[in-house]
This record gives C-alpha cells, sequence and structure tokens, in this order.
C-alpha cells in the first residue's frame, strides 16, 4: 500500500534518512520505532507529504505521490501535541476537513456524529478543545484525520504527550479502532513496548537509516545487529557478547564454558528475580531468574557462581555489526 | 512563485515608500545646497538655545519618569495596596490621549486664570509659558514608557530571590538596590531608551504651553517648525536632520537592547 | 497626581458656559468638520495598518531574508523619530518640489500619510509575538485535511491572530485621533478640509476660547475612550478559547 524507496533527507550538513526503504502492506498497522533524533519523524512526514524528499520515491496505493502536495495525497495526520484548532469546537474541528470540501451539511454533520460516536466523544461536540484532556483531544484528532477517509493513517508520537495511564488506554483504544476501520495506519514511536505491544510490523530506524523490520516476535527473537537487539528488550553482556539476562543461568560450581561471577546484588521484583554479578575481569551483569530457580539456588551476597548463556539463547547477533 | 515572494515585496515595498525613502530624502534635502548653509544653521544661536533647552527637557524628564517609573511598577506587581489595578490603567493614559490636550489641561491647571494657577501666580511663579510648564508637559509625555517595560520583567523575574534576600537579613531597600534592580536593569534601560526618544521629539503638549517665544521658550522641534513657517527651509531640514540622527542613535539603541530586556536574568 | 487632576480640569472647564456653550462650540461647522475627518482618517488608516501590520508582522516573522534584522528595526522608526521631523521627511518627499512627482500636501491624502507613518508599528508589534508563538502544526494539519494555503489562513492563523490584531489597532486608532506633530506641517491645517481635531482645539486655544478647545478636547476624550473599549470587549471575546 505504501512504498518508499530509497528515501533521503538532508538539513543542511544533518542527513535525517539515509536511503530508507519501507514496505506497508495493506490494511496493516506499522510502529516506525527509534530513538530521538533517528529520523522516524522525519520519514512519516515525507510519506504524509509534509516534508519534500531529496531523493527516492514514496507510492501510495500504486501512485507516485512523491511530489504532490500533502493536502492531495489523501493521508490523515495526528500530531504529538494535538493540533486541534482552538478557536473551533470539537465538532467543527472533526467537520473542517468535510467543511472544505464543500460536502452538504447533512452529510457533514451526520459523519460527524458518527465519527464522535466512534471515539467516545459524543457528548463533548460542543466544546472546545481546551476544555478536553489530553486523552480526548487525541482522540478528537483521530476522528478528525478519519473524517476525510483517508487511504493511510499516520499518527506522530501520538500518545507522546499523555500520561502512563491514559497512554496505555488509547494503546488498547487504538488496536482496537484499527480492528473496525482497517485502515493502512503507521505510527512512530521511541517507547518499544507500545511498539511491540499494538504493531503487526515494527521498523526499527536509527541515524536515519532502518536497521530491521519485521515482527515483534522476530526483531526480538533474532535481532539483525547489537542497536537492534538493545533497543528492543532488555540486554545485558557476557564478555562482549550482548545477550537476554533471561537466557542466562547460574550454576553453583563451575562448569564448561561458564564465568566466574561475585553475586552483588540480588533483587526480588514482582515475578522476577534479578541477580547482579560482577565478573573477573570488573565487568557488572545482571541475570533475570525464575521465582522458582532463584529458591532452587538460594543466592546470597558475596556468594561466588558460574554463569553461562542457557540453551535457549537467540541467535545473537555477532559483535561486529 | 508569486506567492513566495509577493508578501515580501509587498511588505519592504509599503515600507520604503512610508519609512525609508522619506527620511533618507532629509538627508539629502539637508545637504542640497552644500555645508555652509547646515554649519550656518546649526550654528544660529536660537538653534542652539532650541537644542540646548530640548536637552534640558530630557534631563529632567528621564530621571523623574525612571523613579517614577520603577516604583511604579514595584507598586504594581509587588505590592498588595488597593489600587493598584488602577495604578496600571492611570499610567496608561499618556499614550490615549492627545498632546495637544495634554498641554491644554496643564494650561486649564496652571495657567493665569488656572485653579492651581492663580494662586501659584500671586507667589510670582509662573508655570505656563516657561520651561518649568514645558518639563511637565515633557514629563507627562513620556510617563508610561519606563513602567510598561518594567511591569512584565518583574512579573516574570517573581519575588523568590528577594524572599530569599530577606530570610538572609537584607533591608528592604538593600534588598531592592542589590537584588530587585538588577534584575530589572534592562527593562528600565530599555524604557529609559524609549523615554528618551519620546521626550525629544514631543511637538504637541510643549507647543500649547510654552507659547513658543523663539530664543526662550523653544524646543528644537518647535524650532523646525518656527523655521519651515518662516520658509527658511535649509534652517529647518538641518534641525530636523539633527534631531533625525539622534532618533537613528536611539533607534540603533533600542534594537541592542531588547533582546536583553526581553530575556530576564 | 500630575496626570489625574490636569484631565479632570479639561473636563470640567468644558462645562464652563453651560452645556448649551458645549453644544454649541461642538456642533459648530469647523469643529463638526474638523472631528469628522479626524475619526474617518483614523479609522482607514487604523485598518489599512492593519492589513499592512499583520503582513509586515508575517514577512518578518515566517520568511527569511538578508537584512530582516535591518527592517524588523525599521519598525521602530515612528517611535523613535520625533513627529515633526516625520512631517517635514514626508513633504519633502511627497509635497511640493517632489523628486517623484507626488504632490499630496495640503490634502486629505496628506493627512492619511501622516497618519499611517506614525501607526504603522503599533499592529506589527502587537502581531509579532503571537505569530512567533502559533502552533505550526495547525496549519500542517489543515494541510493534511486537504487545505490550500490561503483557507488555511483565513481559517486557522487569522482567527488566532485576531485579538492581536484589534489590539494594534485601538493602540492605532487612539494615537491618530489626537496625533499632531506629523499632521501639522504637510496638512497645511486649511479648515473644513485638512484641519484635523487636534489643530482646531490649539486653533481655539490660541484665540483664547478655552472652553471651546476644552469642549472638542472632551469630545475627542470620550470617543477614543468608547473605541478602546470596544476593541477590548472584543480581543476579550475572542481570547475566550485559549488556554
Amino acid at each position: 500500500m505504501i512504498d518508499v524507496t530509497g528515501v533521503t533527507k538532508r538539513w543542511g550538513d544533518f542527513t535525517a534518512l539515509d536511503d530508507v526503504s519501507l514496505s506497508v502492506p495493506a490494511g496493516s498497522l506499522t510502529a516506525l520505532l527509534g530513538p530521538s533524533g533517528s529520523g522516524k519523524s522525519t520519514l512519516l512526514r515525507v510519506i504524509a507529504g509534509l516534508e519534500g524528499p531529496d531523493g527516492g520515491t514514496v507510492v501510495i496505493d500504486g501512485q507516485d505521490v512523491t511530489h504532490v502536495e500533502a493536502r492531495r495525497r489523501g493521508v490523515g495526520f495526528v500530531f504529538q501535541h494535538y493540533a486541534a484548532f482552538k478557536h473551533m469546537t470539537v465538532r467543527n474541528n472533526v467537520a473542517f476537513g468535510l467543511k472544505i470540501r464543500r460536502r452538504p451539511k447533512h452529510e457533514i454533520r451526520a459523519r460527524v456524529d458518527e465519527l464522535l460516536e466512534l471515539v467516545h466523544l459524543s457528548g463533548w461536540a460542543d466544546r472546545y478543545p481546551a476544555q478536553l484532556s489530553g486523552g480526548q483531544r487525541q482522540r478528537m484528532a483521530l476522528a478528525r484525520a478519519l473524517a476525510v477517509e483517508p487511504r493511510v493513517l499516520l499518527l506522530d508520537e501520538p500518545f507522546g504527550a499523555l500520561d502512563a495511564q491514559v497512554r496505555e488506554e488509547l494503546r488498547t483504544w487504538l488496536r482496537r479502532l484499527h480492528d473496525e476501520v482497517h485502515v493502512t495506519t503507521v505510527f512512530v514511536t521511541h517507547d518499544q513496548e507500545e511498539a511491540m505491544d499494538v504493531a503487526e510490523q515494527i521498523a526499527v530506524i536509527d541515524q536515519g537509516k532502518i536497521q530491521q523490520i519485521g515482527a515483534p516476535r522476530e526483531l526480538y527473537d533474532q535481532p539483525a545487529n547489537p542497536f537492534v537487539m538493545e533497543f528492543i528488550g532488555p540486554v545485558t553482556r557476557l564478555g562482549e557478547q550482548p545477550v537476554r539476562p533471561h537466557d542466562l543461568d547460574i550454576l553453583l560450581d563451575p562448569a564448561d564454558g561458564a564465568r566466574e561471577g561475585l553475586v552483588r546484588r540480588v533483587s526480588y521484583l514482582s515475578f522476577e528475580v534479578r541477580v547482579e554479578l560482577e565478573l573477573d575481569d570488573g565487568r557488572v551483569l545482571w541475570v533475570q531468574l525464575t521465582r522458582a530457580r532463584a529458591a532452587e539456588l538460594e543466592l546470597s551476597e558475596r556468594q561466588i557462581v558460574w554463569v553461562r548463556a542457557g540453551a535457549g539463547m537467540p541467535a545473537a547477533a555477532p559483535v561486529s555489526a | 512563485m508569486i506567492a513566495r515572494y509577493g508578501p515580501r515585496a509587498i511588505a519592504l515595498g509599503y515600507l520604503a515608500v512610508l519609512l525609508v525613502l522619506p527620511v533618507g530624502f532629509v538627508f539629502y534635502r539637508t545637504f542640497e545646497n552644500g555645508l555652509a548653509p547646515v554649519w550656518d544653521a546649526l550654528t544660529n544661536p536660537e538653534a542652539v538655545h532650541a537644542l540646548y533647552l530640548t536637552l534640558i527637557m530630557v534631563a529632567i524628564a528621564v530621571p523623574a519618569n525612571t523613579i517614577f517609573g520603577v516604583i511604579a511598577a514595584l507598586v504594581i506587581v509587588r505590592s498588595k495596596a488597593r489600587g493598584r489595578s488602577v495604578l496600571n490603567v492611570l499610567v496608561d493614559i499618556p499614550f490615549a490621549v492627545s498632546p495637544v490636550i495634554v498641554g491644554l489641561s496643564l494650561v486649564l491647571i496652571y495657567g493665569r486664570t488656572g485653579w492651581l494657577g492663580e494662586t501659584l501666580g500671586d507667589q510670582g511663579i509662573r508655570v505656563i509659558f516657561t520651561p518649568v510648564g514645558m518639563a511637565l508637559a515633557t514629563i507627562f509625555v513620556s510617563l508610561p514608557f519606563v513602567v510598561r517595560e518594567v511591569v512584565p520583567v518583574l512579573r516574570e523575574v517573581g519575588d523568590d530571590q528577594e524572599r530569599a534576600a530577606e530570610t538572609l537579613g537584607a533591608s528592604p531597600w538593600q534588598t531592592f538596590w542589590r537584588v530587585t534592580l538588577p534584575a530589572i536593569r534592562w527593562g528600565v534601560a530599555y524604557g529609559v531608551v524609549l523615554t528618551t526618544a519620546r521626550a525629544l521629539g514631543e511637538y504637541g503638549a510643549v507647543s500649547v504651553v510654552s507659547g513658543k517665544l523663539v530664543g526662550e521658550t523653544e524646543t528644537l522641534p518647535l524650532h523646525v517648525e518656527q523655521r519651515f513657517a518662516q520658509f527658511d527651509l535649509t534652517s529647518a531640514y538641518t534641525s530636523a536632520f539633527v534631531l533625525a540622527g539622534i532618533a537613528l542613535i536611539v533607534l540603533l539603541i533600542m534594537q541592542m537592547l531588547k533582546p536583553k530586556s526581553e530575556a530576564t536574568g | 497626581m500630575i496626570v489625574l487632576i490636569p484631565l479632570a480640569a479639561v473636563a470640567v472647564k468644558s462645562t464652563e458656559n453651560g452645556l448649551d456653550g458645549f453644544w454649541t462650540v461642538v456642533t459648530s461647522p469647523q469643529a463638526l468638520a474638523a472631528l469628522k475627518l479626524t475619526l474617518a482618517v483614523a479609522v482607514i488608516v487604523a485598518l489599512i495598518n492593519a492589513v499592512f501590520g499583520t503582513l509586515i508582522a508575517w514577512v518578518l516573522v515566517r520568511d527569511r531574508f538578508r537584512g530582516k534584522g535591518v527592517v524588523n528595526a525599521i519598525i521602530d522608526l515612528p517611535f523613535a523619530l520625533p513627529t515633526i521631523v516625520a512631517s517635514l521627511t514626508l513633504l519633502a518627499l511627497y509635497g511640493p518640489k517632489s523628486p517623484l512627482g507626488v504632490d499630496v500636501a495640503y490634502t486629505r491624502v496628506a493627512v492619511a500619510l501622516a497618519l499611517l507613518f506614525v501607526t504603522l508599528p503599533f499592529v506589527v508589534r502587537s502581531v509579532q509575538p503571537v505569530l512567533h508563538e502559533l502552533d505550526r502544526d495547525m496549519e500542517a494539519a489543515a494541510e493534511s485535511l486537504g487545505a490550500r494555503p490561503r483557507t488555511s489562513f483565513r481559517r486557522i492563523v487569522l482567527p488566532n491572530l485576531l485579538p492581536a490584531i484589534l489590539a494594534g489597532v485601538a493602540l492605532a486608532f487612539a494615537r491618530a485621533v489626537g496625533e499632531i506633530g506629523s499632521v501639522v506641517l504637510i496638512s497645511g491645517n486649511l479648515p473644513f478640509k485638512t484641519e484635523v481635531a487636534s489643530v482646531f482645539i490649539i486653533g481655539q486655544i490660541e484665540s483664547g476660547s478655552l472652553a471651546g478647545a476644552a469642549a472638542v478636547s472632551t469630545v475627542l476624550l470620550f470617543l477614543a475612550l468608547i473605541v478602546l473599549v470596544l476593541i477590548n470587549l472584543l480581543a476579550w471575546y475572542g481570547r475566550r478559547h485559549d488556554r
């Protein structure tokens, strides 16, 4: 549905996007995941047409839109800080796209009501954005974007400005909305948990380059490089090798391939137990154990143990990426 | 293409036609007949006296309004006095009132038959048609500037620092001198520059109050008009040139101080 | 108090000859002509500078070009320049002996020109900070929803700038109504033609008719007050959506 090929974008000397290619299947829910400054928002804006690429092409639904203005691409865009039209009521905000397309009044009214119903804001139609909470404003923004039936829905860190609890609620809500409406959706986030929870496909971006594209499980179990591994999911290091803390095993006696370590701290968190070990070369790593295993071992501080990578170790990427 | 450069062209064109060309042209006209006439005009005793008087007005009005301005700003922002929002509005009055009306009101009070004028006249004190009245007029019209520049700065800085000084044992005067004043200094500076510009250029109120007695109660702006009325254009242009030159210097200082007065601390 | 008492005196003096006396002066043909001219030109000038002022503010905030800092500084020129000098400079360029061949001296256009000069900065400086702070994402949102730049400006930007524009207009109007220095040379002060209210008042003073001067002054003050209150109400009404 969306095909980005070889897109490059520069701001003066700084390269925001470097030969980026990405395919988004129709009707899917894709996340662009990366740290601040990675270029993910820039990529989204290029797809939307709010920025023009210096090189490469953007094709939406078979149509080359690389040089087409945003307002003619049929994309719906939701901004991190809502971009609500603060001088208009909620109803007029949602109706905006339809009004400037000169739809008949009754049609606008019906559609707006339908959308407000969908986003659970029916009773707030005549209020102003300033009277709404952050979560409500974002739902309004979504309704507004959906009003003109876009081919593609793009969300730029949509929950970034909200509290943790509201963020979680809206995450679930977005998933459900997508199930109902089935519009091809791409959203940008720096929160890997959010991406893993919501998206069907994740594109990890860093320093303007795509690092890996795949389903959440794929990225977690088969990271293409250390960056992806460290960005998605917990990581600790055994020597030079990055490894998942829950893939390490602690032994009370020396064994093949196991290294000696000193127990510095044992923390009992809700469902996991974390053991902080200091290795012979002075480096510190941590191991995640189940409560059962921890009970078996009965570890105490300053105890000498041996640690090695366990059986279920993923195809951890070679150190030189 | 047009859409991109159109607005810029229109904006710049408008400014050129309205502001830049006329002012630039005055410089040309002043020196049109060479330097000698200009020199004569500048060294004419009337002109010199006019400049002198103008500078005196500034020297009186600016300090007076600075002190008043800072005090008023402190009252408006920091005190809990009941009249402070009224004071805030009152301070803005000189902006809304025509200078001529200002002059008239002073005449009505301090003129020979005025409310205070009669009593003062009996004591041998004359206000109207003297520099005293002119100074009053100048103070009136340039009153608001320091206040208006200092108030937002005071608001933004907040009184935390002052409270801290208090807990450390500073007296009100010490707190003011060592904590408050340094915090607002750029706002004060900018306000002073605006006050100076206004005082220098004042025409209407001073015109009414002074009686325009040449060589006695004539400021430089009044001198420009007088020379113009006598068809002595070179002289008029020269005096205008002096005033414009000072204005450009003022403008320059304004631009340097503006960013500092808007940032705080 | 330097400010209040003299002003009160004006109000009081204006009624010295009784209400009839007040009315006679104010409705005398010359006074009416001056007042009408003053009001009309002030309104027109305020509106013209509302448009150009917004335009200039837009260019200063959104556009990028060499020398923008200088242009920004020039805006303050009418604040720094003595008004009588403004009158002279406009006369030099747009009066008799104008190098451009444009002579509007002693006409109503001259009055308007002078007032345009002195009221220029008000709207610009009022709009600039608001435009600077405006959330650009709103315009991007409008664009993504299909709005052309013109539509976006009309429906999104302008409504949000309106309170600032009105505030600037109020200040410009108040200034224009009372202006004297910049008008005095270029307009010729011809009664019934180019005499503004402030010049009329001076005429009254110089001919010894202080009560008459006071009467017209009171009217001017009153008018300025009404307009100021009105515009501030409008601006407050427009601001009620903000938080």
